[in-house]
């Protein structure tokens, strides 16, 4: 069980605000993950979670108990760092039997536990190794490790991936992802790279400078962003915002058209303009495309086979069933 | 060319760190040479370097005339003993200044430091009426505490200096890992920090071994440990440098010794932190 309910939470290093009141429910077997640029507070978050930071204000509780003031030892939570924080001076086999160790479990259980971990996680070869013998991957893998033997009622990862090259991060998000549907634990997972947040939410909570800009599930947040910060932030490449005459046309301040919302043309469309910088993926293709009246050039989603030269003509025409809508105070209108 | 120039300044290099070196050798290599000359020999004019008669009749003068052991041992006990409490008074308090620091730590830091740099003479007294007080005066008890005292701020900012570099995020992981305080130092933080520890207890072994200002003035026979057993040869009834080298020599030998062997653990010490 691991219900966890923050209500008007604040935290203020000195005089400095960093997380005004807030409040925010997860609940039982959730994989919520709080994403947002770098400072806006998703670390603090957690940490206050984790009891790892004194709350300014609020109350925390798990499970309907309170736990604001109980120290992290005794919260029942496991959490994943980014440096993955092993001891150092430990084997593989004495950092995941660490904290069963330190509940004073009997030495045959915890043997037992530490042993099925390892098998879970590919460590049983490295038992005895110490941390600083083993690669980036595999260091995870204990942290992990040390997480999940003993049964915490949620998990933390504190931008656990950021540390590994591109190829083991796809590798170990879709691990994560497949430990979360087998324990079916609630999971509390922080980065600032929205793929993994798309890609292993089941919750994402957006946060800005503290302030949570929306709730929602992955396509929620994708489909019907809240303001203008959660669609260019949400979606890769990022939603083309527009300003001035074109959303002055739909009754809006800005207006939002994902790049795959655009179809683009030799021949005719809504908008012509001059192609810029061409991005080939092999599956799709994407197009920086300057067009006459817009500040910023538009990106565009075309299949793989289209071939573009810089500098060619072409016409843009949005779906308009797409747009997104926002007034001059960037909030969504419907 | 430019190699030639390098290797040619590397030589001059390691002649001057050698000069250097032994210049600050000299002394103790002059008290172990003097150590063996004849009484006459050793205040010959000019001094004799190498070629004088080798004699061990000091050594056996000195030993006859006093029970060295029982120094040697009261010198144990009490760097021994001064060191120990030491590190358990510094490592809670270097831990609480480097990892929950207040807003007074760095003051409280530099203030410790200051009372180092107080002459330790102007406290002899307070000290020394305690001492008659408490009935401390030429205990070893009260030596391992004073020398404890005098040193606890360099033990403490080695510590200090030592936790500094432990990421905060194992220590905090072991708090995640439910780990109480006391589980955290004892299981956590002590073992990384094993190697600064060591270097911390082993130069303050060395700094209270050759303390002795205090153990001068606050002993007389019972506790006396070896400095106070040098000191008994510069009599005033006359010098007798020979018999005084040979007791010097046998004062510092075991320091010399240790010294000789954990010097690599000591400069990894006095270096941690510069470079990493």
């Amino acid at each position: 069980m691991g219900r966890i309910v923050l209500d008007q939470v604040s935290k203020s290093f000195g005089k400095t605000e960093v997380i005004p009141p807030l409040d925010l429910t997860i609940e039982d077997g959730e994989f919520t993950v709080f994403v947002g640029p770098s400072g806006c507070g998703k670390s603090t978050l957690l940490r206050l979670i984790a009891g790892l930071e004194d709350v300014s204000g609020g109350k925390v509780s798990i499970d309907g108990k309170e736990m604001t003031e109980v120290p992290p030892a005794k919260r029942g939570l496991s959490m994943v760092f980014q440096s993955y924080a092993l001891y150092p001076h430990m084997s593989v086999r004495k950092n995941i039997a660490f904290p069963l160790r330190m509940a004073k479990m009997d030495k045959a259980e915890i043997k037992k536990r530490v042993e099925d971990a390892a098998t879970v996680l590919n460590l049983t070869d490295y038992l005895s190794r110490r941390p600083g013998q083993l690669s980036g991957g595999q260091r995870q893998r204990v942290a992990i490790g040390r997480a999940i033997v003993r049964e915490p009622s949620a998990f933390l990862f504190d931008e656990p991936l950021s540390n590994l090259d591109a190829a083991l991060r796809v590798g170990m998000r879709l691990e994560i992802s497949e430990m979360h549907k087998r324990l079916a634990t609630t999971m509390i997972y922080v980065t600032h790279d929205q793929v993994e947040a798309m890609t292993m939410a089941d919750k994402i909570v957006v946060l800005q400078a503290g302030v949570i800009e929306q709730v929602g599930s992955p396509l929620e947040l994708y489909r019907a962003p809240r303001n203008t910060f959660v669609a260019g932030f949400i979606g890769s490449p990022k939603m083309n915002l527009l300003t001035g005459e074109e959303a002055a046309k739909h009754d809006a301040h800005t207006i939002g058209i994902r790049p795959e919302h655009i179809t683009i043309s030799n021949e005719s469309g809504t908008w012509e303009g001059v192609v810029g910088v061409s991005e080939h993926l092999g599956s799709d293709s994407f197009f920086h495309v300057k067009c006459d009246g817009f500040e910023d050039p538009l990106t565009v989603r075309a299949g793989g086979e289209l071939q573009l030269s810089y500098g060619a003509k072409v016409f843009l025409t949005p779906d308009t069933a797409h747009l997104h809508r926002f007034n001059d105070q960037g909030l969504r209108i419907e | 060319m430019a190699r030639a120039v390098t290797s040619q300044r590397k030589a001059i290099n390691t002649i001057f760190a050698w000069s250097i070196g032994l210049l600050i050798f000299f002394p103790i290599l002059w008290t172990i040479l003097t150590s063996f000359k004849t009484e006459a020999q050793a205040i010959n004019d000019p001094p004799i370097f190498f070629f004088f008669d080798w004699t061990l009749e000091n050594y056996a003068v000195v030993q006859e005339r006093s029970d060295y052991l029982k120094f040697l041992w009261n010198s144990i006990i009490i760097a021994g003993g001064s060191t120990l409490l030491g590190i358990l008074i510094g490592v809670p308090a270097a831990w609480s200044m480097a990892f929950v620091p207040s807003r007074r730590t760095k003051d409280i830091l530099l203030w410790m430091l200051s009372t180092k740099m107080l002459p330790a003479v102007g406290v002899l007294y307070p000290i020394y009426l305690l001492f008659i007080e408490m009935g401390l005066l030429d205990s070893r008890f009260g030596l391992v505490i004073v020398l404890m005292l005098i040193n606890l701020p360099i033990i403490i900012w080695m510590l200090y200096t030592y936790f500094k570099e432990i990421p905060v995020d194992i220590l905090e992981a072991a708090r995640m890992d439910g780990a109480s305080l006391r589980n955290e130092i004892m299981y956590v933080l002590t073992p990384m920090a094993i190697p600064g520890i060591a270097s911390t207890m082993l130069l303050n072994f060395i700094l209270a071994w050759n303390e002795a200002f205090w153990t001068l003035n606050l002993t007389a026979a019972k506790a006396a440990p070896l400095t106070a057993f040098i000191a008994s040869y510069s009599s005033p009834e006359g010098l007798f440098f020979a018999k005084l080298s040979a007791a010097s020599t046998m004062a510092i030998a075991p320091i010399l010794i240790l010294g000789w062997f954990s010097q690599k653990q000591l400069v990894r010490g006095l270096t941690f932190g510069a470079v990493k």
